[in-house]
């Protein structure tokens, strides 16, 4: 071999080097080529933080998340197919165990959509006790929510603090419609009973007593150096995105848009109250969790000026026949659940059940967006992440 | 306890050759220790329910026994009736090997410690590098756990918890550094012995360092990333159940023990408190129990870290400071 073939050989085998190492020849230039190998994980359906029975592969890369399958469907239980074969006011127990953590305002959603469709006037009293029972539900669902956020993370001692509040709420809902999970509380034009004797004085003794714990177990939770240093930064979904995918609710307020139905399309005595629209900049997991203890403050404000303002009369409007058979036409009608933008489409024809019922699940849209918000981030703030979306699979699969 | 001679006499008298009074005085001694441990984890079990229930506005264990005292024992016959599942392509011996290998690592850094003047097995001049080098051992058990049960979940938490506790031997172990600078000795009876004022006084950011990588090492919160239950279910423990299980718990509790009685032998002062010399072994007692009360105070109060936040805090922070430690300690010795 002469010398000349012998430097070519040398050549030809640094460039097959830069090949194998990526065009600049360094190691690790290009990720394509020296890698670790993806591990698909199986998340679910039985795992801790699965908020219900949520499947996903996570396809990680040493901790890093490269993508998610998500597969839901293990909680379907055909609530739309379900109304087609009920009355109206049979479907209302089914809606209560869509978002089973909020069955209140699913409750609402359902009936206000029924009302504009048969264009029903609610009793102004009863409109004032759905407010008060809704943004008490509103606040036990977002203490649910701080307290997995809280478990999510390690913090178990937040949860008890947490929950012994909600354990409050739900006395007094059982004092109000004898329920504590599944209340059934809401009817077509009105409410199932009136508020028992001395019910609104023991909620405004519970909301001075909200307020020490809320102030209290925040800085437990909340303002832990730990917590915000797993939370703040990670996995940011800006606004652009989030309105992209569809996500509603606190989780899209986090991220700096103040979309609220309360206020965009106000329904009930909404605007009567004073009260703000809750928005956080940062987008990240942080805002998405602090945010909902800045709603629970708001909700408090609302049930106050409601307390002060409730009227007497009655609580359900007169002459609805038990066969109740609104005009045949269709209706949208939406609330600002706890998690989100919950809508209800009903069509009727007429008869005494109605044609097509269609919700529109505000879990549904936001667990959509998690593959997209996951990607290149750790696989413990993805599952933080999904935390803070704050899906309940009942509403998901519905 | 008996000395020397008199074990010589006693082996004399009865024909029993001296290597045999060695292994059974040892073995006895061993057992002691053991049984000591039993009753220890069962103290903390009870300890760590009730302190955790006082915290989170609960009752706790109730009903078995004295308010509830028995109810460990409730829970390990529970455990021991439990059926021996060996997930289908585990590795056997890694697998049935591993919840051992972390259990007797935990274990046998006790032997070391002088609970009292002359309390002690095996009272070693490098008692302190043992005490810090073989309970290190029970991170191969760990590894064996993940890899054995043949779960991605379990591999991904003996991986986090072999990272974790090989990082934070670093700090850990150039921490005590200064104490042994003023001690002289790395003999943990001469460590105490010469702590005429403790040396958590004399060693603040020594002991700051050496209680924080403790916490890492022995995987309590903030630092129990092995078991994050958000993500990895159960981490390495994942496939175990029934008594494979219980010593995993128990060997997670005498690493407690272990290294609480650590921290009071090298910072608190060991045995020494007021009061006549027999109370000795009651105040190493006392304090040992006021740092396992400060780990479980933490543990329920705080969230816990990410990973990679852990080994920021190992490496970026915890390792400068204990050798900023043992600069400061020889710069002042040199002075004074």
């Amino acid at each position: 071999m002469s010398k000349l073939e012998e430097v070519k050989t040398i050549e030809a085998s640094l460039d097959n080097l830069d090949v194998e190492f990526g065009a600049n020849g360094e190691a690790g230039a290009s990720e394509g080529d020296i890698r670790s190998e993806e591990l698909a994980i199986n998340f679910g359906p039985q795992h801790p933080s699965a908020h219900g029975v949520f499947r996903a592969i996570f396809h990680v890369d040493g901790e890093v998340i490269t993508r998610i399958e998500p597969k839901i469907g293990y909680l379907h239980r055909c609530f739309e197919k379900i109304a087609e074969n009920r009355t109206y006011t049979q479907f209302i127990p089914y809606t209560d165990r869509m978002d089973y953590v909020s069955s209140m305002l699913n409750n609402w959603a359902y009936v206000l959509t029924v009302e504009k469709l048969a264009g029903i006037e609610v009793p102004e009293r009863a409109e004032y006790i759905r407010v008060i029972v809704g943004e008490l539900q509103r606040i036990a669902s977002h203490l649910v929510f701080l307290t997995t956020a809280g478990v999510e993370t390690g913090a178990t001692t937040p949860y008890m603090y947490y929950f012994d509040e909600r354990e409050q709420i739900l006395n007094l809902y059982e004092r109000v419609c004898g329920a504590r999970l599944t209340y059934n509380y809401m009817r077509i034009g009105g409410v199932s009973a009136d508020l028992p004797e001395g019910w609104l004085e023991e909620t405004k003794v519970f909301l001075k007593r909200l307020e020490k714990t809320m102030n209290e177990t925040d800085r437990l939770l909340l303002g832990n150096y730990i917590f915000k240093k797993r939370m703040t930064g990670m996995v940011r979904f800006e606004a652009e995105d989030a309105l992209k995918w569809g996500i509603t609710g606190p989780s899209l307020r986090a991220a700096g848009v103040p979309y609220d139905v309360r206020k965009v399309d106000p329904y009930s005595v909404y605007p009567r109250f004073d009260f703000d629209v809750c928005v956080r900049h940062n987008c990240d997991n942080y805002d998405r969790a602090a945010i909902r203890s800045d709603e629970v403050r708001q909700s408090m404000r609302i049930i106050e000026q409601a307390i002060e303002q409730i009227p007497d009369g009655p609580v359900k409007a007169e002459g609805i026949p038990k066969a109740f058979k609104p005009e045949a036409g269709e209706a949208y009608g939406h609330v600002e659940a706890s998690r989100g933008d919950l809508g209800f489409y009903i069509v009727s024809d007429g008869t005494t059940k109605p044609y097509r019922v269609k919700i529109q699940g505000p879990s549904f849209g936001n667990l959509q967006a998690l593959p997209a918000m996951a990607e290149g981030s750790y696989f413990g703030d993805v599952i933080l992440a999904f935390g803070t979306l704050d899906t309940v699979f009942g509403e998901v699969d519905r | 306890m008996l000395s020397s001679a008199q074990l010589q006499e006693f082996a004399n008298n009865y024909g029993i050759p001296l290597w045999g009074m060695d292994v059974s005085v040892a073995l006895a001694l061993g057992l002691l220790v053991f049984a000591l441990c039993g009753i220890g984890v069962i103290v903390l079990v009870y300890m760590e329910r009730k302190v955790a229930a006082d915290f989170q506005l609960r009752y706790g264990p109730l009903h078995v026994g004295w308010h509830g005292s028995l109810q460990l024992i409730a829970d390990m016959l529970k455990l021991l009736t439990k059926e021996d599942i060996f997930p289908k392509n585990a590795d056997p011996w890694t697998f049935r090997l591993a919840p051992l290998v972390v259990f007797l690592a935990a274990f046998v850094g006790l032997l070391v410690m002088p609970v009292g003047p002359g309390l002690v097995v095996q009272d070693m001049n490098v008692g302190l590098i043992y005490v810090l080098a073989i309970p290190s051992i029970a991170v191969a058990g760990l590894i064996m756990s993940g890899f054995g049960s043949y779960n991605k979940y379990a591999m991904l938490g003996s991986l986090r918890s072999a990272a974790q506790m090989v990082s934070y031997e670093i700090p850990r172990a150039l921490s005590v550094i200064g104490v042994v600078m003023i001690a002289g000795s790395a003999k943990l009876s001469s460590i105490v012995g010469a702590q005429g004022i403790w040396f958590i006084i004399l060693q603040p950011l020594g002991f700051m360092v050496f209680l924080v990588s403790t916490l890492a090492e022995v995987n309590r919160t903030p630092f129990d990333l092995p078991e994050t239950e958000a993500e990895l279910v159960a981490g390495y423990s994942m496939e175990y159940g029934g008594m494979r299980f219980a010593f995993f718990l128990f060997g997670e509790y005498i690493a407690l023990i272990a290294a609480s009685a650590l921290t009071v032998v090298l910072f608190l002062g060991g045995w020494h408190g007021p009061g006549p010399g027999f109370l000795a072994p009651v105040w190493f007692l006392i304090k040992m129990f006021a740092i396992i009360y400060l780990a479980m105070w933490i543990r329920w109060t705080l969230p816990r870290f990410r990973i990679d936040q852990v080994m920021d805090l190992g490496w970026k922070v915890l390792l400068p400071l204990s050798l900023l430690n043992i600069l400061i300690t020889g710069i002042v010795m040199l002075i004074l």
